[in-house]
């Protein structure tokens, strides 16, 4: 295989998932407007297209042709920087998940994962911390109370649970034996469902942690006070119209998508078939390539569906509560999940 | 290749610090800060230490700097006011500098039996860095853990309210 050839197949790998990332953006704000709204006893939006599905084209058009302000005391560089930095590592964290199934496509070159690195779990850690930059720099830069104190409160936030989160995945990690994601999913492989990391690998603790903290890490409620609209009208992004705002919407509503890859991949078993074996395995190399896509984009639809059920549901933080929550509880109990799982694994 | 990734991200590296140095604004000298220590994280990979880089990220640019932004902003830190410059500085003091760094930089070069780095495809997988830093470095690795637990006792020690004040519990209980 030619670097041409590698870098072409690259590149074509690189605008699929990019397009697939932008469209299932657009269609989870559709799904958590439909979702929110029969949760509140009414249909979401309808009326564009049949049951609503052309709504987030329209959508899209409005953010394009909406007039762009500037307000005249922000702080330029940072302030145009900021919605590039949150969508940008939106899309650079897509690029080390693995979607489906390994060794498929030509050559050496593995068809369903842009980049098999082997600290993958790591580079969507970073990614995700850097990705908090984003949010503080559109606040400050704003020039406005209210976006600064929103800015403020969300990069506390973040760092704080980016502990918790980090932590609870140590368990997986130490399950697997490595950080390279396809080689966690491959691990839970073996029996179906039962030997997935929720369940049969022990780790619903490390789960419910990271649950949590990958609610607080996309900012997303409970813990969406950095965008207290009763609050802070708008918190960090109030400054921000028409498509940088766009930008930042994506951004988060990304962040949501790729959470939940993340957990399909560690505790779920990410491509893998939920009942194993027991159907019989097939020979048809479609069959191979399209059933674990299947599985995947089943099992993060759940995750989302999960995330807009907790969204419609439960009130907000208070902010003292949500530190509180993150440094008290959840990082003790990933703590005690590190130990817990590292003896078993010892004994066992 | 590996060369040339090396001399930009060098670049980098060299051109962030500068900024760091040069700017007015104190935000604009933490953002050329996360630049240098992005920058690092890169030339990590290129010697092969992954970990090393991920951890660099995750620590450096995505918790610590976000921490000094965090500080930049809440004091609202405005532009520092430019001096006049010392005479002192100018004489005595970059000389001194240059000549301190000559020193540093020919004992280095000259030093024998040190290892070699090499920018290499070769990649120090996870399972060999915690080998080595759990036996050979565990001394050194516990000894760190009980520094960084003094700092944090040192901040929560600084940032406590003084509960033995009769006046801070009078502005508390407000009687």
């Amino acid at each position: 295989m030619t670097i041409l050839q590698f870098f072409l197949w690259s590149v074509l790998k690189v605008a699929v998932v990019t397009v697939v990332m932008l469209l299932g953006i657009a269609y989870t704000v559709l799904l958590e407007r439909k979702l929110v709204g029969r949760i509140q006893n009414r249909w979401g939006p309808t009326r564009v297209g049949p049951f609503g599905l052309l709504q987030p084209l329209v959508d899209g058009a409005k953010s394009f042709l909406k007039e762009d302000i500037i307000p005249t005391g922000v702080y330029r560089p940072l302030y145009l920087l900021a919605p590039i930095l949150a969508l940008g590592c939106t899309l650079i964290s897509i690029g080390v998940v693995p979607f489906g199934a390994p060794n498929i496509g030509p050559g050496p070159l593995d068809l369903f994962e842009i980049a098999n690195v082997n600290v993958g779990l790591l580079v969507i850690l970073g990614v995700t911390s850097i990705g908090v930059y984003g949010i503080a720099l559109a606040g400050w830069s704003s020039n406005n109370k209210y976006s600064l104190l929103g800015a403020l409160r969300s990069s506390a936030q973040l760092v704080s649970y980016e502990l918790a989160l980090g932590l609870s995945l140590v368990g997986v990690v130490l399950r697997a034996g490595s950080l390279n994601l396809r080689v966690i999913v491959e691990q839970q492989a073996t029996n179906g469902m039962l030997s997935w990391n929720l369940f049969g690998g022990m780790q619903f603790v490390a789960f419910f942690i990271y649950l949590m903290a990958a609610y607080a890490e996309t900012n997303r409620s409970p813990f969406d006070l950095p965008e207290a609209e009763s609050e802070l009208t708008g918190g960090y992004h109030t400054e921000y119209s028409s498509m940088k705002f766009a930008m930042f919407f994506m951004a988060e509503y990304g962040n949501m998508i790729t959470v939940g890859c993340v957990a399909t991949l560690l505790f779920l078993g990410g491509w893998t078939n939920p009942f194993g074996n027991s159907f019989g395995t097939s020979n048809n190399i479609l069959v191979h390539a399209l059933f674990p896509l299947f599985w995947f984009v089943l099992k993060v639809f759940s995750f989302l569906f999960l995330y807009v059920w907790v969204r419609g549901t439960l009130p907000r933080f208070r902010y003292d509560q949500l530190m509180n929550y993150g440094w008290c509880w959840l990082m003790p109990l990933a703590i005690l999940n590190i130990v817990a799982t590292s003896l078993w694994l010892a004994y066992r | 290749m590996h060369l040339i990734l090396f001399l930009v991200f060098a670049g980098f590296c060299l051109g962030g610090a500068i900024n760091l140095l040069i700017q007015s604004h104190p935000i604009n000298s933490a953002l050329s800060l996360i630049v240098v220590m992005v920058s690092l994280a890169v030339l990590y990979l290129l010697l092969g230490a992954e970990f090393l880089a991920a951890a660099q990220v995750i620590v450096y640019a995505g918790a610590i700097m976000v921490l000094f932004t965090f500080v930049v902003m809440l004091l609202n830190a405005g532009r520092e006011a430019r001096t006049l410059g010392s005479r002192a500085a100018r004489s005595i003091g970059f000389p001194a500098v240059v000549a301190i760094l000559v020193v540093i930089a020919t004992v280095i070069l000259h030093a024998q039996g040190l290892g070699v780095a090499r920018l290499s495809d070769g990649i120090t997988s996870t399972e060999e860095l915690s080998t080595v830093l759990f036996t050979k470095l565990l001394l050194p690795f516990e000894v760190t853990s009980v520094l960084i637990l003094i700092a944090i006792l040192g901040a929560v020690a600084l940032a406590r309210h003084d509960d033995t004040d009769p006046r801070a519990n009078e502005e508390r209980t407000g009687k």
